[in-house]
């Protein structure tokens, strides 16, 4: 991995009592893109805030570049953050709000004109340099953020949800150009968003956060098929939670007897838990295949199957998530994928299946 | 909509009909005897002709009336001055207050409001006098006394003492408006408190400053009480004349006269504010 920028060293942020960022140690490597991703509320914004120096750390330490920040006011910080409500200057034209920041550091009036100019082409945004704020629309006055910010060419930029405020359309498109920014720049953004589909898509690694803990730094990968915990598997996409005790673990197999199953999820690797300790299995709905269940036939496999019946379906174009009860009354999320334009044989409510997964398939989950 | 409206209209009229009878009766019609009146003449002791004359306007044009208004209006202006001075840094102070001490700070601010003005100024004229508190403590470290009571200098300060409030609340209001965030980025982009605040929180705040000086301008510019008790011989401002030629010269018509120029003035302020105000506006949204 490239060499460590950032270093956030035990940070804790209290509010009176109330802790809003919890102990948080991560490491980010130069040329990343990291996103933070987490529930309302959680703490994101005021991490990123500690970053720039706009908030000041109850405990811990930040180190940018292996300089402790600690002493260091947001305008000595090579860091540039663009706001959560994007914070263009109303009084100043386009090209005023991009140069404001080579204006305070006294660069060269012709370079300052290049620059701006480099930035906004950067952004997509030649031709509107004397527009006010007010004329421009919620996507342009983002880019006017994004290259306000990128013109100072910052060691690290941080975005606060940049994309939040757009329509699905536009922030869809601003996802890709914004990735393209980053590899073409090459700074190191750090990003903020409660929108996994946005963290996933754009980062190269994520953080989730937990009201205030990081629970899981991983490649977007990573996050989705190996969670640590049930918080990370739920959070990221979508799953089905099987609560069970461990009762073999040996390194080439193991299992768990659950009885929200009702019955045994067999596996075929070990588990690094005590046998008997309370585990969970997390399976993910398109990691499950179902079949249809006729009068007298055999069950499509020996392990990890299970009857159910059909209750509830939503046809969702790319894909169908069916709502599939089991004997003891739990429902299961499956999802499949609507390859053909019409399957020979579908499923539909109220219809006999078999459920059934592989023994590498869930994700054993110890908290 | 409009059915609305009509049905509701009884009620409008019962809602706004006392408080316009109250000010035509005790705002509008002696304004208007008064401004009849400045265009009169004495023709007893208790009686005024109104003839039309334009003379009492006219005698306005003595230079003694002259300077007493430029006086006026610079003590104001320079009052206006040294209470910005003062209460921009004290109201960008409670601006960034933690939010319980700002009710606090704002309060204080207002407790002079709560204090009648005469007892005020007879209080500042104990700080001031020659055996007065300032004097005192000057005296034990071997200086003074100093002569700061019954001078200009006594009326520019009791003039910044009284009105700071009227434009501190003013300038605390538009301040408190600015968007954070904008203040943030500034500092992130690298510009330091001093730079912020000349490039963004002035410029954002400029209508709420511009409409505070005026809101404090104007009372100054008409103060009687404070010039009166704090002033010297000289220091009469155009308010002191206005009250001697109704009462002490019993000259009704001229004092009606000084009153509307003053008024005059008043408004020709107002619209000076109004059209700085218009043309940022316009500049704003053009370009
Ligand atoms: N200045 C403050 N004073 C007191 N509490 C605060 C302050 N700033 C944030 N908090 C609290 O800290 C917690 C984390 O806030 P933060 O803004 O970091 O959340 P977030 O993860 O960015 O949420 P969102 O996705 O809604 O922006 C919240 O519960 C919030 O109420
Ligand atoms: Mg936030």
């Amino acid at each position: 991995m490239a060499k460590t920028l950032i270093s956030i060293q035990n940070i804790t942020k209290r509010f009176g009592n109330f802790a809003a960022v919890d102990d948080v140690s991560l490491e980010i490597a130069e040329g990343e893109f990291f996103a933070l991703l987490g529930p309302s509320g959680c703490g994101k914004t005021t991490l990123l805030r500690m970053l720039a120096g706009l908030e000041m750390p109850t405990e811990g330490q930040i180190l940018i570049d292996g300089q402790d920040m600690s002493r260091v006011p947001p305008n000595k910080r090579p860091v540039n953050m663009v706001f959560q409500s994007y914070a263009v200057f109303p009084h100043m034209s386009v090209k005023a709000n991009v140069g404001y920041g080579l204006r305070i550091d006294k660069v060269a009036k012709d370079e300052i004109e290049a620059r701006v100019r480099e930035a906004l082409a950067l952004v997509k945004l030649d031709g509107l340099e004397e527009r006010k704020p007010d004329q421009l629309s919620g996507g342009q006055r983002q880019r006017v953020a994004l290259a306000r910010a990128l013109v100072k060419r910052p060691r690290v930029l941080l975005l606060d949800e940049p994309l939040s405020a757009l329509d699905a359309k536009l922030r869809e498109a601003m996802r890709s150009e914004l990735a393209q920014i980053q590899e073409k720049v090459g700074v190191t953004f750090v990003m903020v968003t409660h929108d996994q589909d946005e963290a996933l898509a754009m980062a190269t690694r994520c953080g989730v956060m937990h009201r205030g803990v990081l629970q899981q730094v991983a490649a977007p990968s990573d996050l989705y098929e190996y969670p640590n915990n049930r918080f990370v598997a739920d959070f990221i996409g979508s799953v089905n939670l099987f609560e069970g005790t461990l009762t073999i673990d040996e390194p080439d197999h193991a299992m768990i007897e659950s009885e929200e199953l009702g019955g045994p999820i067999h596996l075929d690797h070990g588990v690094t838990g005590a046998t008997g300790a309370t585990v969970w299995a997390a399976l993910r709905p398109e990691k499950i295949a179902m079949a249809h269940r006729d009068e007298g036939a055999a069950a499509p496999q020996e392990t990890n199957v299970v009857p159910g019946v059909v209750r509830h379906l939503s046809y969702l174009g790319n894909e169908t998530l069916y709502e599939v009860e089991i004997a003891c009354g739990r429902r299961i999320k499956v999802t499949r994928s609507n390859v053909a334009r019409y399957e020979e044989r579908g499923f539909s409510g109220g219809e006999p299946v078999w459920l059934s997964w592989h023994p590498r398939a869930p994700a054993v989950l110890l908290s | 909509m409009e059915q609305d409206w009509k049905q509701s209209r009884g009620s409008f009229f019962t809602a706004f009909a006392p408080p316009a009878f109250w000010l035509t009766l005790f705002f509008l019609v002696p304004l208007a005897i008064i401004w009849a009146y400045s265009f009169g003449k004495n023709i007893s002791m208790t009686e005024v002709a109104v003839t039309g004359t334009l003379s009492n306007y006219a005698r306005i044009a003595d230079p003694v009336y002259i300077s007493i208004f430029v006086k006026s209006i610079v003590y104001a202006a320079l009052t206006t001055f040294l209470c910005l001075i003062v209460g921009f840094p004290v109201a960008l102070a409670i601006t960034f207050a933690p939010d319980k001490a700002k009710a606090w700070l704002l309060l204080l601010i207002m407790l002079p409001f709560w204090t009648n003005l005469l007892v005020r100024t007879y209080a500042l004229m104990a700080v001031l006098r020659t055996e007065g508190y300032v004097n005192t403590v000057l005296g034990w470290i071997g200086i003074g006394p100093l002569p700061l009571l019954h001078n200009n200098f006594a009326v520019v300060l009791g003039l910044v003492y009284v009105n700071l409030p009227f434009l501190v609340l003013p300038l605390y209001s538009a301040l408190d408006r600015l968007d954070r965030s904008l203040l943030e980025a500034s500092l992130d982009l690298g510009a330091g408190h001093i730079r912020t605040i000349r490039e963004i929180v002035i410029p954002l705040a400029l209508p709420g400053i511009l409409s505070g000086l005026l809101i404090t301008f104007i009372p100054a510019l008409g103060s009687y009480l404070t010039p009166d008790l704090l002033g010297g011989p000289d220091s009469q401002m155009i308010a002191s004349v206005i009250e001697r030629n109704f009462k002490r010269a019993n000259d009704w018509p001229f004092g009606s006269a000084l009153s509307f120029i003053l008024m005059y003035l008043t408004f020709f302020a107002i619209a000076a504010q109004t059209l700085v105000a218009a043309r940022r506006r316009k500049a704003g949204g053009e370009a």
